[in-house]
């Protein structure tokens, strides 16, 4: 029961960083709602793996923790070969 | 008696981190400023990671999921402000500016 | 419980979809695909596939999006505009298409029917017989590696493939222009914080692949995740570090040699089968117990998987990015 409650609730944040990451005026903003959007996934699956009670699902969340991480490094390198190749900032 | 201490703990410290989710949650969606939307989004990173794995492991006992969980918490704690650092960079370097108003310090100079 | 869950996610899911579809901007389109992918992790997740769901987050949200990102460095950052025609057709086939798979798949049994067709004997007989005749419980890896291990080799020459075809279309003239010089970049290096955490994350993403490759007869796992995930290690690396020195330290030849050997080491399984006397891929023959012989089987297999899986995704990782931006007009 408890854990249903939390799941409702993370889900509902992802819709909130799905809304972000649709609105968002710059693309630093979607940037940010993408990874936000990883970091509740790893919550989500922990909480419902204790919901339906199947322990050995806990390695997905493990998994997603580990390489959420390369997206958003992966843009940092992106945005700092535009900036030195001289092709002048991301524009939206 | 103790049983039902700590599950009624575990109960607590879930709810906190639902509550925490939720509130980051919201911060990204009305704040006005990218730099101010991160502040909220590692709300979601930090407080909600503590609480949310705290309480399961407190519900999970001496068992194997109770290391997995502290794997995974461990992870998510090394891995958010890393993101956080790297996407505020990433912007800051692409001329995205805090704006004036929020600049507390009411001088004329920008972000270092 | 289920119902709710699904709810959200589809609904998510459509509206992921259509920005999409509505951006003109490339990098945001790439940000949403990993969403989007996520997002499908999560489906997966609550129709108890555990194994795919795996596979999607570290394939789909990793190593897509870093692909992706490599490839817009090397073009425009937005997307030309299509011909107000071509658009209508676009949309006509949409419908036509969307109409037909609906209407195909309307009459099949609903989710978890147990008078399905394919749960009268097709999947009772895996059910039944995964412990009596592999000895673990994963029926999943059993029907992967075993029951139909002739699908599982074609996939891995299928990632092959791609792989190769990948090398065709961008590596293919090795000229000694100056266009075809590693670009020096720096990578990361000048970010401590970056770097710190990614030497203390790399170390533990290649223990998890291991544990992930060998522990796929008892949870969700297997080749396929343990490949993508190492991968993802490695790339990585390359980002912290820079082209040059991620492909010093694990070199074009070397990511070959994994495709090869991987692909090479699943066959070559089977053709030993064949010459201790039983059929292609018929484990049991291989040691004197036959329950044992096919847990060696297919963890000889899942290694072969793992491995080519690995060397592809570099493969096409290091193709995007080792290739030097040409400049052009905008």
């Amino acid at each position: 029961m408890i854990y249903a409650v939390v799941s409702i609730a993370i889900l509902m944040t992802m819709v909130l960083a799905v809304a972000r990451a649709v609105k968002g005026p710059s693309i630093y903003d979607r940037v940010l709602a993408a990874n936000m959007f990883g970091t509740k996934t790893a919550l989500l699956l922990a909480v419902i793996s204790f919901l339906f009670d199947r322990m050995d699902f806990l390695d997905l969340a493990l998994a997603y923790a580990l390489i959420n991480l390369v997206g958003v490094l992966a843009v940092l390198e992106f945005v700092e070969g535009r900036i030195e190749s001289g092709k002048g900032k991301l524009d939206d | 008696m103790i049983d039902v201490a700590i599950e009624w703990l575990g109960n607590t410290l879930l709810i906190v981190g639902a509550a925490s989710v939720l509130i980051g949650g919201i911060g990204v969606i009305r704040m006005p400023d990218l730099y101010s939307r991160m502040h909220a989004s590692s709300l979601t990173d930090t407080m909600a990671t503590l609480a949310l794995f705290s309480g399961l492991m407190l519900h999970s006992g001496f068992t194997l999921a109770t290391i997995k969980l502290m794997a995974i918490m461990a992870f998510l704690l090394l891995t958010g402000p890393t993101a956080t650092y790297a996407l505020a960079n990433a912007a800051f370097r692409s001329g995205i500016q805090p704006p004036s108003s929020t600049n507390t310090n009411n001088e004329e100079k920008s972000a270092p | 419980m289920t119902i709710v869950f699904a709810l959200f996610l589809l609904t998510l899911l459509v509206v992921t979809a259509l920005a999409i579809v509505r951006t003109k901007n490339l990098f945001v389109a790439t940000m949403l695909l990993s969403i989007f992918s996520l997002l499908m992790a999560v489906n997966f997740f609550i129709l108890d596939a555990a194994d795919v769901a795996l596979t999607e987050a570290a394939v789909g949200a990793g190593v897509t999006t870093v692909i992706f990102l490599s490839a817009l460095r090397l073009t425009s950052q937005f997307e030309r505009g299509t011909l107000a025609s071509s658009r209508w057709i676009a949309v006509i086939v949409v419908v036509i298409t969307t109409v037909l798979l609906i209407s195909g798949t309307i009459n099949t049994p609903n989710l978890g029917d147990p008078n399905a067709p394919v749960h009268q004997h097709v999947a009772p007989f895996y059910l039944e017989n995964t412990e009596a005749l592999m000895g673990f419980p994963n029926v999943v890896t059993a029907v992967l590696s075993s029951f139909r291990g002739y699908d599982t080799l074609g996939e891995v020459f299928v990632v092959f493939i791609a792989a190769v075809g990948v090398m065709f279309i961008l590596d293919a003239r090795q000229g000694t222009g100056p266009e075809y010089e590693l670009p020096v970049d720096k990578g990361l290096k000048h970010h401590l914080i970056p770097r710190a955490v990614g030497g203390l994350l790399i170390p533990f993403m290649l223990l998890f692949g291991l544990y992930v490759q060998f522990h796929g007869e008892y949870g969700p796992g297997g080749g396929f995740q343990a490949g993508a995930i190492v991968a993802t290690a490695f790339i990585l690396y390359a980002i912290l570090e820079g082209e040059r020195t991620a492909l010093k330290a694990f070199s074009r030849n070397a990511q070959m040699a994994l495709i090869i050997g991987g692909s090479t080491l699943y066959g070559a399984v089977g053709v030993v089968c064949m010459l201790k006397g039983g059929t292609f891929l018929d484990y049991s023959v291989l040691m004197e117990d036959p329950v044992i012989a096919r847990q060696v089987g297919i963890i000889i297999i899942e290694l072969g998987v793992g491995m080519a899986v690995c060397g592809a995704l570099l493969s096409i990782f290091h193709s995007f990015a080792a290739r030097k931006p040409v400049e052009h007009a905008k």
